[in-house]
């Protein structure tokens, strides 16, 4: 028996000639958890990696979808992120899932994620440097881990730290589109370990690509530092 | 978080690693791993802060759930008047949760700390809601004075009148405030259990005492509130639930949910725990520990049950555990008798989104009739399906469940007739009183429906001297024991009160 490692309930995994065979992981949720889950397959953004299911033909433009259009139109912008793949669409099962590891900060939550996660990893990201999306010193220590390291760590690699977070976390959602555009201040800076990045290709961890700017200001600096390319891998979008 | 140790006059004394005095060198180290420390002796001196003493007093809290600085904080520790202790506690190669009692190794997980920078700091998963305990988090508690309410006017302002049954229990339960004792008030549903508190908990209230009623769902404790509020004015009263917002530090009567328990230590002279056989439909382990910690070593204990469990049988009648049953419903009536009513293999029928026949006639006639009734189904995710395949049939029936944002404003509604059946999970079938509904279980066999749930649910019919012809149907896909049982208690509940 098991016990599903988001809703603590008790649950048998279902009996699969895989199971018999050890081929398959033990489940680490339950049943309806697991099935709450939307896992991005079939068609999505080449770009941004969000789910083609979930909005209609007049925001897409061949196989990007219209937000991702227009961060490539910006000079800023253009050709700083090279892609970004997600596991899951950040429902509202997804969006509690997070926010019980984030503000409650039940770390271990994330181990339920590893499978998946890595398969995602080796299937688009194989090879690549792994950085994880930092958090203000302020609010890491308030929550005693940071989200997107624990993400990276479930891959397994070598984790490299060239960022610091130097402006504080603000709701990104409360700007508006053009605030996020005309970013004044990057949000974040070089560390002292940024030379390790020169010429290599880069992969960022998160938790969540939600408007796409956080994950680009943090790709703008590593490009900045030397950066052959920088592409992105998150749990939710 | 990190702490560093110190000697002041040959005793070891510790402070927060940002607080550390300066003419000493200290390795700092995770709250955890510090060497054993000595408590400083009160300092009778100080003048405390009593915002602290209200916040702190009987409990059992994490810094971050002070309003105080950790500055002022500190000094209370420097003159003896807080203490602090560990989270989590390793005997014998095992963990403990100091607030939540937890030893389940399952239910431990450990990451690397940024706040004490040890790779594996442990925390207890069965609390976190409540604000993560690690290794290096410490609790505090208060050493100090204890609080008093000597001014405050207890007097219970109530018209209602008791009926034989209930005097008993009433009175029972005023002979044994302020003896170090347990009392088990058994109360069929409905029976009026609430009333038969009144005049104990006045008689503690005046004898100075701090008194608790703890439930298991916040649902009682947002019915209890208002009525508690209009017979005891005199009084401070305290309202706690996951997300309360009306606390008041330090009052005297406090309505809890039995989790938010877990916060105090050695507060209570008198503790009713209401549903003790409820949670979820057994009483969970740690919930036990919470009831035992914030009682105090003299306190009376009163369970409130009308289903107490075999255990809890066995030890009032071996003599073990005083008991006082009121076996009658206050109106006389009898409980409604539950009829079962197979529906074949209901699941396969929903995954097509239908619902079997004799449920959709239930539907009708009850619209039909204008009878208000509760659907009960067995999971959130069922009530999910359920619900949009009966708001084609009517769109003002609605769907509820522990987790729903809009329970409060639902159940509302409910109240005041606008929706004509409600359709939910387990969380309301107990204490909340609405007259004139009937009740049915669809799936009555599922594992989720014990005996004990099954009685409470359907002690929801009825419940008016108005309309004492609820009715209750079980719509199952083959009987349990747990049905036969629930159905044959009632009858046997019915026949002890001569109906
Ligand atoms: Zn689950
Ligand atoms: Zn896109
Ligand atoms: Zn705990
Ligand atoms: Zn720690």
């Amino acid at each position: 028996m098991n016990y599903c490692v988001y809703c603590h309930e008790a649950f048998f995994e279902p009996v699969s000639w895989q199971f018999i065979a050890g081929l398959s992981e033990s489940l680490s949720f339950c049943e309806e958890c697991s099935s709450s889950f939307e896992a991005i397959n079939g068609e999505c953004c080449r770009m941004c990696g969000r789910s083609f299911r979930l909005f209609p033909e007049q925001y897409r433009q061949k196989q990007c979808c219209t937000d991702c259009v227009r961060w490539e139109e910006h000079e800023e912008w253009s050709g700083v992120l090279t892609k970004n793949r997600s596991l899951y669409v950040y429902n509202d099962f997804l969006r509690k899932v997070i926010s019980t590891l984030k503000y409650r900060g039940d770390a271990e939550l994330v181990q339920g994620l590893k499978t998946p996660f890595c398969k995602l990893y080796k299937k688009e990201f194989r090879g690549k440097m792994i950085v994880p999306v930092p958090l203000s010193e302020e609010r890491h220590y308030e929550r005693g881990f940071n989200q997107a390291r624990l993400m990276a760590e479930l891959l397994g690699g070598e984790i490299v730290s060239p960022l610091e977070r130097v402006i504080h976390e603000k709701k990104q959602s409360k700007k508006s589109r053009k605030e996020r555009l005309n970013i004044q201040e990057n949000i974040f800076q070089a560390s002292k370990e940024a030379g390790k990045v020169k010429g290599k290709s880069i992969l960022l961890i998160d938790d969540v690509y939600t408007t796409g700017a956080t994950i680009r200001q943090a790709a703008k600096v590593l490009r900045e530092a030397g950066a052959l390319e920088v592409s992105s891998m998150t749990v939710g979008r | 978080m990190r702490f560093v140790s110190f000697f002041v006059d040959g005793k070891t004394r510790i402070a927060p690693e940002s607080l550390a005095p300066h003419n000493h060198l200290f390795t700092a180290s995770s709250f955890y791993n510090l060497p054993d420390f000595d408590q400083p002796l009160i300092n009778e001196d100080f003048s405390y802060n009593p915002t602290l003493q209200a916040e702190l007093s009987g409990k059992l809290l994490l810094l971050d759930e002070l309003s105080l600085s950790l500055d002022e904080i500190q000094e209370h520790y420097n003159h003896g008047f807080i203490r602090y202790s560990k989270g989590i506690e390793t005997k014998q190669g095992y963990d403990k949760c100091s607030r939540c009692g937890n030893s389940e190794n399952r239910l431990f997980a450990s990451f690397s700390c940024y706040r004490c920078k040890e790779p594996q700091c442990t925390y207890c998963r069965n609390c976190i809601m409540m604000g993560r305990i690690s290794q290096c988090t410490p609790l505090v508690s208060w050493c100090g004075p204890e609080l008093e309410w000597r001014d405050s006017n207890s007097e219970l302002v109530w018209e209602g009148i008791l009926s034989p049954e209930q005097l008993k229990a009433s009175d029972t339960l005023v002979e044994k405030i302020g003896m170090k004792d347990k009392l088990l008030i058994w109360a069929v549903c409905g029976s009026g259990k609430t009333e038969v508190l009144f005049q104990g908990i006045e008689k503690a209230l005046k004898d100075g005492q701090r008194v608790c009623i703890a439930t298991p769902r916040t649902d009682v404790v947002l019915e209890l509130l208002p009525r508690f509020r209009r017979i005891f004015p005199g009084i401070t009263l305290s309202c706690l639930y996951g997300g309360s917002m009306d606390k008041l530090e330090g009052a005297q009567l406090i309505l809890s949910t039995t989790h938010q328990l877990f916060r105090y230590r050695e507060a209570f002279d008198l503790i009713i725990v209401d549903e003790v056989d409820a949670f979820p439909f057994s009483y969970d382990k740690t919930l036990a520990f919470a009831v035992q910690q914030a009682k105090k070593e003299e306190a009376l204990i009163v369970y409130l049950s009308a289903t107490p469990d075999r255990n809890m049988k066995q030890q009032a009648e071996d003599g073990k555990l005083p008991f006082v049953k009121i076996p009658k419903r206050y109106h006389g009536f009898p409980l409604p008798v539950p009829r079962f009513v197979w529906c074949g293999h209901w699941k396969k029928g929903l995954k097509r989104n239908k619902l079997p026949r004799y449920v959709m006639n239930w539907i009708s006639r009850q619209m039909e009739r204008n009878r208000q009734s509760f659907l009960f189904v067995p999971s959130v995710r069922m009530l999910d399906q359920i619900v949009p395949i009966l708001k084609e049939v009517n769109a003002k029936i609605e769907g509820v469940h522990a987790e729903d944002p809009d329970r409060k404003v639902k159940v509302m509604r409910f109240r005041h007739g606008a929706t004509p059946i409600l359709v939910t999970t387990t969380i309301l079938e107990r204490g909340v009183t609405i007259p004139f509904t009937d009740v049915a279980v669809l799936g009555a066999e599922e594992e989720i429906f014990s005996e004990s749930a099954l009685v409470q649910i359907s002690g929801r019919a009825g419940r008016s001297k108005d309309d004492p012809a609820g009715e209750v149907l079980f719509f199952h896909y083959g009987k349990t024991k747990a049905m036969v049982q629930a159905k044959r208690h009632i009858e046997q509940m019915n026949r002890e009160a001569g109906l």
